[in-house]
């Protein structure tokens, strides 16, 4: 049944188009801290029309659907406003706006649990309020939330697929692309699995061993 | 709170605490004693009140701080005693009246002829001239000890990474810290930690510091240690102290004037003979009796 003849033939493309679903993910995911930093700290903002304007942001992406929203990007747009973004930067865009809106909530977390002590100890030495953001509040927000973003940049990259409705070659669509002229499904699709469970793993573990490290080093001083 | 303004007489109450420092000065039996300094005052409180919500914690305060003075505030918890010190420190906005600092007004400014709420870069320039040391401390716990003292001065101030640095090794040197540069707060005593607390403050080279309460979150063994370096500091500065305090021995020791407060409003002042030795006050007499 499983050929692997056939298997080590398809291989280079797949990694291939493996590389692009790592770049899509990394790109997205780097968008995605971007904004959700700058929607977490907006919707802190003390001018109600800041903190309006992230919510409204927040709330419509979340309630769309991932799909829509690069169809949107992808073929409303150059209607609209004449943008014409290429596939993969659809992707990169698409995903990073929208898992922006989840970061904000985890930044959110960690941003929560820096007591107001810490704000009140930065405003008696006259800090201004980015100076307090930048030496007390994030230092202390970040490492708390390392674990929970790397389980969110985990599902961004098992999302990427959905990227191939609007054209980005990555991995499960050259799959698709093989099994359409060869019409063996069995090796293609079974082998994008493996490849997505395997680098996850990988992640994931890399992750825990990363928090492991800061606790260790950090461990005693973030204690609050 | 209501329950308990009432068994004391309110004529007593508004007689003391409305009437402006020195003339109430003037008013007591035995004010001779305590004159107001010379000069313009630090600080001035003007009519201030502060209402959370339906509770109105501070209920018409006129308090002057005179430069170099070391004023000690005492008073039953409850009493407004830390809001008014977050006032001047501008971590609760007043909800009346006015809040001098070096004769300037903390909380409004004049734009175009009218008194409007304070800009940012208002309540920077102004804050600069205040500093605060909290109960439980409030060390920024991912920074070692040096840098818990140098942050402020590089990052506020602009003093070079060196001027900083010197000026916090003096500091934690003056505090009895100076072998723990590199220690983290997590490392740290409580009463240590009050003690880097205070040179973070005491770096920034304020003119009027606010001691909030600074001994209580401490194990009665280590509340000596924070005491003697207020002591110490109290001593050498011309820096304006107000300590809100409920350690009634230390008030006597460092202050130059006792302020007595209750139900967020100033009972009664004066010297700290006056007020732990001659009480005028039944409120005040009561509160003592407690200590005794």
């Amino acid at each position: 049944m499983w050929d692997w003849n056939y298997t080590f033939s398809i291989m280079p493309e797949l990694l291939h188009a493996f590389l692009m679903t790592v770049y899509v993910t990394l790109a997205g995911f780097a968008v995605a801290s971007v904004i959700g930093l700058i929607l977490a700290v907006g919707a802190r903002s003390r001018f109600v029309a800041v903190r309006i304007v992230v919510r409204c942001i927040v709330e419509f992406v979340r309630n769309t659907p991932l799909l829509v929203q690069v169809f949107f990007i992808f073929f409303s747009l150059p209607l609209l406003a004449g943008i014409s973004l290429s596939a993969f930067a659809t992707g990169v865009i698409g995903l990073g706006l929208h898992y922006a809106t989840y970061l904000s909530e985890v930044y959110r977390s960690g941003i929560d649990g820096v007591p107001k002590g810490q704000w009140e100890a930065a405003t008696a030495l006259n800090m201004t309020k980015s100076r307090t953001w930048m030496s007390v509040v994030l230092p202390q927000a970040l490492p708390p939330i390392v674990p929970m973003m790397g389980n969110y940049l985990i599902v961004m990259f098992k999302e990427t697929p959905i990227l191939m409705a609007v054209t980005v070659v990555e991995v499960l669509l050259a799959a698709k692309n093989i099994a359409s002229v060869t019409y063996r499904v069995f090796e293609p699709y079974t082998i994008v699995g493996v490849l997505f469970l395997v680098v996850s793993v990988v992640v994931s573990l890399l992750f825990r061993r990363l928090e492991k490290r800061m606790n260790r080093t950090n461990g005693p001083v973030l204690k609050r | 709170m209501k329950v308990d303004t009432a068994e004391q007489s309110s004529a007593e109450r508004s007689a003391v605490a409305e009437a402006p420092v020195s003339a109430q000065a003037g008013e007591q039996a035995n004010a001779a004693k305590w004159e107001p300094a010379r000069g313009e005052p630090v600080v001035r409180f003007r009519g201030v009140t502060k209402t959370f919500g339906d509770l109105e914690v501070i209920k018409g305060i006129d308090l002057d701080i005179y430069p170099g003075e070391k004023i000690a505030v005492i008073g039953p918890s409850g009493s407004g005693k830390t809001t008014l010190g977050r006032m001047l420190m501008t971590l609760e906005r007043p909800s009346g009246g006015t809040i001098e600092v070096d004769g300037e007004n903390l909380w409004q400014m004049e734009v175009r002829g009218r008194m409007a709420p304070a800009s940012d870069k208002h309540l920077h320039r102004i804050r600069g001239k205040i500093g605060m040391v909290f109960q439980h401390f409030n060390l920024f716990p991912h920074m070692s000890v040096l840098r818990n003292v140098t942050e402020a001065p590089r990052k506020v101030l602009g003093l070079s990474g060196e001027e900083a640095r010197e000026r916090a090794v003096e500091m934690l040197g003056k505090v009895g810290l100076a072998d723990k540069l590199e220690m983290y707060p997590s490392q740290l005593s409580g009463g240590q930690k009050q003690r880097v607390a205070i040179a973070r403050a005491l770096v920034m080279r304020p003119k009027v510091m606010v001691f909030d309460e600074v001994t209580s979150a401490l194990d009665p063994e280590l509340v000596g240690e924070v005491l003697e370096t207020i002591r110490d500091i109290a001593r050498e500065g011309d820096m304006a102290m107000m300590l809100i305090t409920h350690e009634m021995d230390f008030a006597r020791d460092v202050s130059d004037r006792v302020v007595f407060s209750a139900e967020g409003r100033i009972v009664e002042q004066g010297t700290p003979q006056q007020i732990f030795e001659t009480p005028q006050s039944e409120r005040l007499k009561s509160f003592l009796s407690r200590f005794r």
